[in-house]
């Protein structure tokens, strides 16, 4: 018999055989996976975002399936409609989620600022931050290269005129952006807010001015407004505390450079409600 | 006697003089990836005894009964793969059911063996070698033994590496493998050592 046909016909025959034994091996000895584990997972929107502490959805479920104690409320993509589920399955007491949103401290478009130099090296906002701060003239501001669109798992994230801007409406407030971004831009807020600064120089105002014209110039104009004390300018820079503020929009009328974003921030929780 | 005998040296010689990992470099990626820690590294070690010692118990057989009988022994390479494979997954669900225990310390090892060259090795070098079944079977169980003191001794060497404060450049992998180079010279010292012993 042709030699090739013998070696074909036995490393088939032993692969045949050994097919054969894993596929009864596995009904036979068949372990009935955690049913507790299977319905957690079911109700976890898959993501894998890491947003609630554990690697992963899979992680998450695990956890919920094994541990008492564990907060049936932590997926922040899921929202309220997962958590209510999962309290169902554990038979605990319902908490609501606070669903967060991505926001980002800068609005130095092309309009506002300009370039300092041309960078043509590696697309990426990390690597570009080495070279002289970048090629905008702020070095607190929105590179606009996108590091952030890179890690956003619902391409909630585009570059428009030279800077990130997220679409709140997909946002699920993983955070991934909020870690990637190399000058800190991004904050995780939660998904009520609606006042937004949008600047993170904290240079003098005569600096500021000189390379951006929606930059914070640290006037306190806000600060004096503000009936409820939410808003204070340290270095330089107005920053909301959003545990007091009212969203009344005060600051935003009395900001002599208008970088007090007022608008209906909320995303994509608030409307699936 | 002279049958012991020549079980002791091969014993002594698959541990020590030719140690898989350290002097023939195969199963690199376990012995850098599982060793950071001891009770992980004992447990990996102990996996691959056993996946070795069984694969070696099927593999022996097929070679002299299966391949050369019909002139195939060109096709081992490719026929050990396909039943290591199957026979670890198969192992693997024999003990998820009977012993969930045992599936629970080797279990995420049991994978990561089923394509683990130091395996293939041993079984291919068995045939090489010329050994006899029960020779065979001595040689990987001194082969998963070495295996096992090398991600042993390793281990205890990275901990130690935890502590130091290395320049910059060489932390994380490159003083891990210059410090595996060293262990693995050292093991050098034991060549000539059998021969003397059992003399």
């Amino acid at each position: 018999m042709n030699p090739i046909l013998i070696a074909a016909v036995i490393v088939a025959g032993i692969g045949a055989v050994c097919g054969i034994m894993l596929v009864v091996a596995s009904k036979f000895f068949a372990v009935a996976e955690d049913e507790k584990f299977t319905n957690i997972r079911e109700c976890l929107p898959g993501a894998n975002c890491g947003a609630c502490g554990y690697a992963g959805c899979d992680g998450y479920a695990k956890a919920l399936a094994e541990k008492e104690g564990i907060k049936a409320n932590l997926c922040i993509p899921g929202g309220d409609t997962a958590a209510q589920k999962i309290s169902e399955l554990l038979g605990v007491e319902f908490e609501d989620v606070i669903e967060q949103v991505a926001v980002i401290h800068c609005y130095g478009d092309c309009e506002h600022t300009s370039n300092k130099m041309d960078y043509v090296g590696i697309e990426s906002c990390q690597a570009a931050r080495l070279m002289y701060g970048g090629q905008g003239k702020c070095v607190f501001g929105c590179m606009g290269l996108g590091d952030c669109v890179k890690v956003c798992p619902q391409n909630a994230i585009c570059i428009e005129k030279g800077i990130a801007h997220i679409d709140t409406r997909k946002c699920i407030g993983c955070g991934l952006c909020a870690k990637t971004c190399p000058r800190g831009l991004i904050e995780i807020v939660a998904d009520v807010e609606k006042v937004l600064v949008t600047c993170n120089n904290t240079e003098k105002g005569a600096a500021v001015r000189s390379k951006c014209t929606n930059g914070c110039i640290g006037c306190k104009k806000c600060e004096k407004g503000c009936e409820v004390g939410a808003i204070k300018v340290e270095n330089n820079l107005a920053r909301i505390d959003y545990s007091k503020c009212t969203d009344c929009g005060e600051c935003a009328k009395n900001c002599p450079v208008g970088c007090i974003l007022v608008s209906d921030l909320s995303g994509i929780h608030r409307y699936a409600k | 006697m002279e049958m012991l005998r020549s079980f002791a040296i091969i014993l002594m010689t698959s541990v020590l003089v030719n140690n898989y990992v350290l002097s023939k470099f195969l199963g690199i990626c376990p012995f850098l990836g599982v060793s950071k820690k001891l009770n992980q590294a004992a447990g990996m070690g102990a996996a691959v005894i056993f996946v070795m010692l069984m694969s070696t118990a099927a593999t022996w057989p097929i070679q002299y009964y299966l391949l050369d009988p019909n002139g195939l022994g060109y096709m081992r390479t490719i026929v050990f793969i396909l039943v290591i494979a199957a026979l670890v997954q198969l192992v693997e669900i024999i003990l998820k059911k009977y012993l969930p225990a045992l599936h629970a310390s080797l279990g995420i090892y049991l994978p990561l063996i089923t394509t683990n060259c130091a395996v293939l090795g041993v079984t291919i070098n068995n045939i090489n070698d010329g050994y006899n079944f029960l020779e065979a079977m001595v040689n990987s169980l001194g082969v998963g033994l070495g295996f096992l003191l090398a991600m042993v001794l390793f281990a205890g060497v990275r901990s130690r590496l935890e502590e130091a404060n290395p320049p910059k450049s060489f932390r994380g992998l490159p003083i891990t493998l210059v410090s595996a180079s060293i262990v693995a010279l050292s093991f050098f010292g034991f060549a000539g050592l059998v021969d003397g012993l059992f003399a």
